[in-house]
């Protein structure tokens, strides 16, 4: 075959082979503007969150948590609402990941209080002893540098002038450094003394955790209230109410799922003591379960898709134990 | 010389820049799967999971992969267009300014400085110097080509001059990026476009450096180390070319069930089920070529490196299709048994058709017998044992991962909480961990081994070996 004595005409065959695939799966798609949507529900990110997405990536975070829920059942049981590929218009790179060591986290915005996130990267193991998460207290340690964050949204096109850059710098210092913020103690528990008054990295990556799916979540909050209302029967019961055995399975539950914020023995730690008798959102049984199914502004995930029904009691039943009963 | 004037000083050079990046980027990978298991051990920032994974990669890949390869090109294209290589100067500047840009890509990943793309981690300065560094390798494989004195061009030359353009092609497309400053810059796309391109890049760095070139030194050192000729010309052909044409298809089953278009996902996938033929073909001209001869695998310790990497080859490119299905993918997507299917590709083909290849070529550059066949020997078990022990570990680790994160009570809710599931892939993640330093030992006594030779092999050997190709 002569095409065998002539390497140039080779190397020219080559290519033009390797670009058919590349032009159809690759070029093609860039040119249509379906494969990557844009939707005025999503807003890019402000620069403080996106200095935290620059750590994620500089600490290489996607080579263990994915970024993308694939619409399967329990995977939207455990994280949330399926990826929508409009939420990923202001992107660059993506991050969906290809490893799951750690959860996925395009969900976890809004998911766990700020106080949540202060505890668990200054040490993830104090709240789940068998996780193998690193831990990052160090993150705390390092003043935020904002000194490129105009370069960054210019070079990425969000449309902010810098003294919007500014602003949202201010906003954001001013949230975190003051004495009502509810993460205040747990900020403080990892942040050194000098620092306290200013931005660190830790804080810029907490930003940036609570704008994953904040806004996909907003469109649905609206939906989901009404959905409570709707639901919710008048006087629910407790059917496990007394049965030793469910106190016992309510209690690995508890454990594997409750206790890393309410605390091991449920006395408190990032998120209120069950053991008080203080019940913030009342006590019968119908509000537990609609505080734990559904969830609670200020850091209570809903535990419907993940826990069901039937767990839910018997964790309710476990509570009940806690106290002196109500 | 007898070899009228061949320059092997840059394929040796290349031959222990690959041993000495492939002890490191074992080193590392130990380290991350001791941290698994010990999270302690993420002792300081640039010690983190995070960090050191794609020091691990990059070092393997590219600087255990890619050094492997360019002494295997010098040494192939020098063999095959019986030329000298065209511009001796240049390859020696090539070697330098590659083991430069690796020392650099290890120090820049360990602080933090990447794009987070997978295997296109390097910050663009360094993106930079890959080009060039290609650039300048590309001139001496085509000045070479161009100036040789045997007129057809063996298999084995298609393949290497498919990866020259190819990795060209990918590597400047999928890099494109916008600088911050020196140490920062921003991907051209965004979003579901930016994945699509990062795995029609990822997966074609699959192929064109795991798989094309590697390809070219089993078509070559196969038959020169058995004295057996190819079965196959013509079924050489149809695999070289439909292997070529169908490769750049596939990146999507990377990306099956996320949010990029459907209609990629499935040709991906449909490619990647097309794919197994071209590769078996490759597979089927080898073990074809020992037809008559598999006494070879006894007597013959090269043979036995030669024909078991062709078996992961031919494992790789069934398991790899097979788990891109949708059914499949939504069960073992990101669990660990991906992480086992990379390493029987990485363990099993790559390293030990590169260790084959480095056994083939140092003795006869050096003019002496390898230093000890019996510890080639060890070093083939250790590597085998190790390997199927890490692979085989974590394929188990996947389904068991797959099945928990799946399990769901009557009323739909989910069995275990995440962390519980990690609590159950501790044992697993342990015998990875052995499995690994058995592996590593095995790599430790090829290192010696070479190391002897090139120091105080034996008697002489002849380079006379009659030219199959």
């Amino acid at each position: 075959m002569s095409l065998e004595a002539k390497p140039i005409t080779f190397a020219i065959l080559s290519v033009v082979v390797i670009l058919i695939g590349t032009f159809v799966t690759m070029f093609l798609p860039l040119m249509l503007p379906s494969t990557q949507p844009v939707s005025d529900y999503i807003k890019p990110y402000t620069a403080v969150e996106l200095e935290g997405r620059d750590i994620y990536i500089r600490e290489g975070c996607n080579n263990c948590h994915t970024q993308t829920v694939r619409p399967l059942r329990t995977e939207v049981a455990r994280y949330g609402e399926y990826s929508k590929p409009e939420e990923f218009a202001y992107d660059r790179p993506f991050l969906w990941g290809s490893r799951r060591n750690g959860p996925d986290l395009n969900r976890i915005g809004g998911k766990y209080p700020d106080s949540w996130h202060y505890v668990h990267f200054k040490d993830p193991q104090s709240m789940f002893p068998k996780s193998i998460m690193p831990a990052y207290a160090w993150l705390a340690s390092r003043k935020l540098d904002t000194s490129y964050s105009y370069k960054k949204v210019s070079v990425l096109g969000y449309g902010y002038t810098e003294e919007e850059v500014n602003r949202q710098i201010q906003a954001y210092k001013a949230k975190v450094t003051s004495n009502s913020y509810a993460a205040k103690q747990a900020r403080d528990a990892v942040t050194p003394p000098e620092l306290r008054d200013q931005l660190t990295e830790m804080d810029a990556l907490i930003a940036y955790m609570q704008k994953l799916g904040r806004d996909v979540k907003q469109l649905k909050e609206k939906e989901v209230v009404r959905h409570i209302s709707q639901t919710a029967p008048d006087m629910i019961k407790n059917p496990y109410e007394g049965d030793s055995r469910a106190v016992e399975e309510g209690a690995k539950i508890f454990k594997n799922n409750c206790a890393a914020c309410h605390g091991e023995d449920g006395s408190g730690g990032i998120c209120p003591s069950l053991r008080d008798n203080v019940w913030k959102y009342g006590s019968t049984d119908q509000d537990l379960f609609v505080t734990i199914s559904k969830g609670r502004p200020g850091g209570m995930p809903d535990w419907n898709n993940k826990l069901g029904t039937d767990n839910i009691w018997k964790v309710i039943t476990y509570i009940r134990t806690l106290g002196e009963g109500r | 010389m007898k070899d009228n004037g061949y320059d092997y000083s840059v394929v040796r050079g290349f031959a222990f820049s690959a041993l000495f990046w492939l002890i490191i980027g074992l080193v590392v990978g130990l380290w991350l799967a001791a941290e698994m298991v010990y999270p302690k051990l993420n002792l300081t920032p640039w010690l983190t999971f995070g960090r050191l994974r794609v020091v691990h990669t990059n070092g393997l890949a590219f600087g255990f992969g890619l050094a492997g390869i360019f002494a295997c090109t010098y040494y192939i294209l020098q063999r095959l267009t019986r030329t000298r290589i065209a511009f001796p100067g240049l390859a020696r500047f090539h070697l330098y300014l590659f083991n430069i840009a690796i020392a650099l890509a290890a120090l820049s990943l360990f602080a933090g400085m990447n794009t987070s793309k997978e295997y296109a981690e390097l910050e663009w300065p360094l993106d930079v110097v890959v080009v060039i560094m290609w650039v300048i390798f590309a001139i001496n494989v085509f000045a070479t080509l161009i100036k040789r004195k045997e007129k057809q061009m063996y298999i084995s030359l298609w393949y290497i001059i498919a990866m020259t353009v190819t990795v060209a092609v990918l590597y400047i497309v999928n890099n494109l990026e916008v600088p911050v400053n020196l140490f920062k810059s921003y991907s051209i796309y965004a979003g579901a476009n930016d994945a699509n391109v990062e795995w029609w890049y990822g997966h074609n760095a699959v192929g064109f450096v795991f798989t094309v070139p590697i390809l070219a030194m089993f078509y070559y050192f196969l038959p020169k180390s058995t004295n057996l000729p190819i079965y196959s010309h013509r079924l050489s052909i149809i695999s070289f070319w439909s292997l070529v044409f169908g490769y750049l298809w596939t990146g999507a089953h990377h990306l099956m069930l996320t949010p990029l278009p459907e209609w990629i996902q499935t040709v991906g996938i449909a490619f990647s089920i097309f794919l197994i033929a071209p590769s078996w073909g490759s597979v089927v001209n080898g073990y074809y070529t020992l037809r008559g001869r598999w006494d070879l695998m006894r007597s013959n310790y090269l043979t036995k490196f030669f024909i078991l990497g062709i078996t992961f080859y031919g494992l790789q490119t069934v398991q790899g299709p097979t788990q891109g299905l949708r059914t499949l993918t939504a069960f073992f997507h990101y669990t660990d048994w991906v992480v086992g299917h990379v390493h029987m590709g990485t363990m099993g083909w790559v390293t030990m058709i590169i260790s084959a290849s480095l056994y083939y070529m140092i003795p006869r550059i050096y003019n002496r017998e390898l230093y000890s066949v019996k510890l080639a020997n060890v070093h083939f078990w250790l590597i085998l044992i190790g390997q199927l022990l890490y692979t085989v570990t974590l394929w188990i680790a996947g389904i068991q991962q797959g099945a928990m994160w799946k399990a769901t009570n009557p009323d739909g809710s989910l069995v275990y909480s995440f962390v519980e599931v990690v609590s159950a892939m501790y044992p697993y993640w342990y015998l990875r961990l052995i499995g690994g330093l058995i592996y590593f030992a095995g790599i430790v006594v090829f290192a010696y081994n070479l190391i002897m030779t090139a120091r105080r092999g034996a008697e002489t050997v002849s380079e006379a070996q009659p030219q199959t190709a």
